[in-house]
């Protein structure tokens, strides 16, 4: 529950990893502006969202990458990081560093 | 609008086919297209695009890579060499004046034309998101599949990616490859407005950023 709680204080926080990161989703996934600002942290992704599929998840992933200047392995992919849009919102914070 | 042109197979010459807006005029940009999948989420942009610069008074040829698109040559059989040999013989078919290179393109377009590059990438990064594909869909699959050892599979033996069964040379030649642009201008999506169309899991459109792009290239093309 904490975790839940601690997932949402970070998605409504003005940053720009939040902002950015909703900006690559729309991009790959063609949201409107709006669908991508209305994500919440609960907000399923991998499984939930048909067109991401694996070719999508790997363009995400390689965009994610080259926006956030970070590397990705293989192995850090599951559904832990991109069950919902916390999940990867707090996976690429850490990554940064600002978790 | 389709014209065929004559493109070397490895049994000699087979007709290919370009989307075309020629009609003989001074200025002719030859397009080379993005690789793999990119290739299919760009095609609505470039030939409205196409359409959009035929409007300036600019013709241009977009032709498909061989073992691409309407190609009846076999996709495992090509390489970037082979793309690059095909490129070359549309720009002198089409007596192109002017290229434009669209991501992937970049690695494989005739380099002593002027012209424009459209965010340039790297093999290796087209050959990692590819790699990662795999490995993904192999997981959901339950079988554990690692980018490294397959990268090295590949370049022995080829291997299949996304669908695309790509030839040892191809996965080599990927690895190895850097955008080869000399002096021709290099165009940022941020220029076009809006968000890369390539990027995009389902292939769309948008005639706002060919128009940008279309009037890129005609002024330039003027000067």
């Amino acid at each position: 529950m904490a975790n839940q709680i601690e997932k949402a204080r970070r998605v409504t926080q003005p940053s720009n990893t939040d902002a950015e990161l909703r900006s690559v989703l729309s991009d790959v996934l063609s949201l409107s502006a709006d669908r991508a600002a209305a994500l919440a942290a609960d907000s399923g992704l991998f499984g939930a969202l048909p067109e991401l599929d694996s070719m999508a998840v790997a363009g995400l992933l390689t965009e994610i990458e080259d926006r956030f200047a970070i590397m990705i392995d293989d192995e850090e992919v599951d559904g832990d990081m991109l069950g919902t849009y916390g999940d990867l919102l707090a996976f690429v914070r850490g990554k940064r560093g600002e978790a | 609008m389709l014209a065929t042109w004559p493109c070397p197979g490895p049994y000699g010459i087979l007709e290919e086919l370009a989307v075309a807006f020629d009609r003989g005029r001074s200025a002719r940009l030859l397009i080379a297209p993005p690789l793999f999948e990119e290739m299919n989420r760009t095609r609505r942009f470039l030939v409205e695009t196409q359409r959009q610069l035929d409007a300036f008074g600019v013709d241009s040829m977009l032709p498909d890579l061989p073992g691409c698109n309407e190609s009846l040559q076999a996709f495992s059989a090509q390489s970037l060499g082979s793309w690059r040999d095909a490129m070359a013989a549309a720009a002198r078919h089409f007596r192109a004046t002017h290229i434009l290179a669209v991501r992937g393109g970049a690695l494989v377009f005739p380099t002593t034309l002027p012209g424009w590059v459209l965010e340039p990438i790297k093999g290796a990064s087209i050959l990692r998101q590819l790699l990662r594909a795999r490995v993904l869909s192999a997981r959901e699959a339950g079988l554990a599949e690692d980018s490294a050892a397959l990268l090295e599979l590949g370049r022995n033996h080829g291997l299949e990616l996304a669908g695309y069964r790509l030839s040892a040379a191809l996965v080599a030649g990927l690895d190895a490859a850097v955008p080869e642009d000399e002096g021709q201008v290099v165009i940022r999506q941020s220029a076009l407005g809006g968000s890369a169309l390539w990027l995009r899991s389902e292939p769309g459109e948008d005639p706002a950023q060919s128009a940008n792009l279309a009037r890129m290239i005609a002024q330039d093309e003027g000067g």
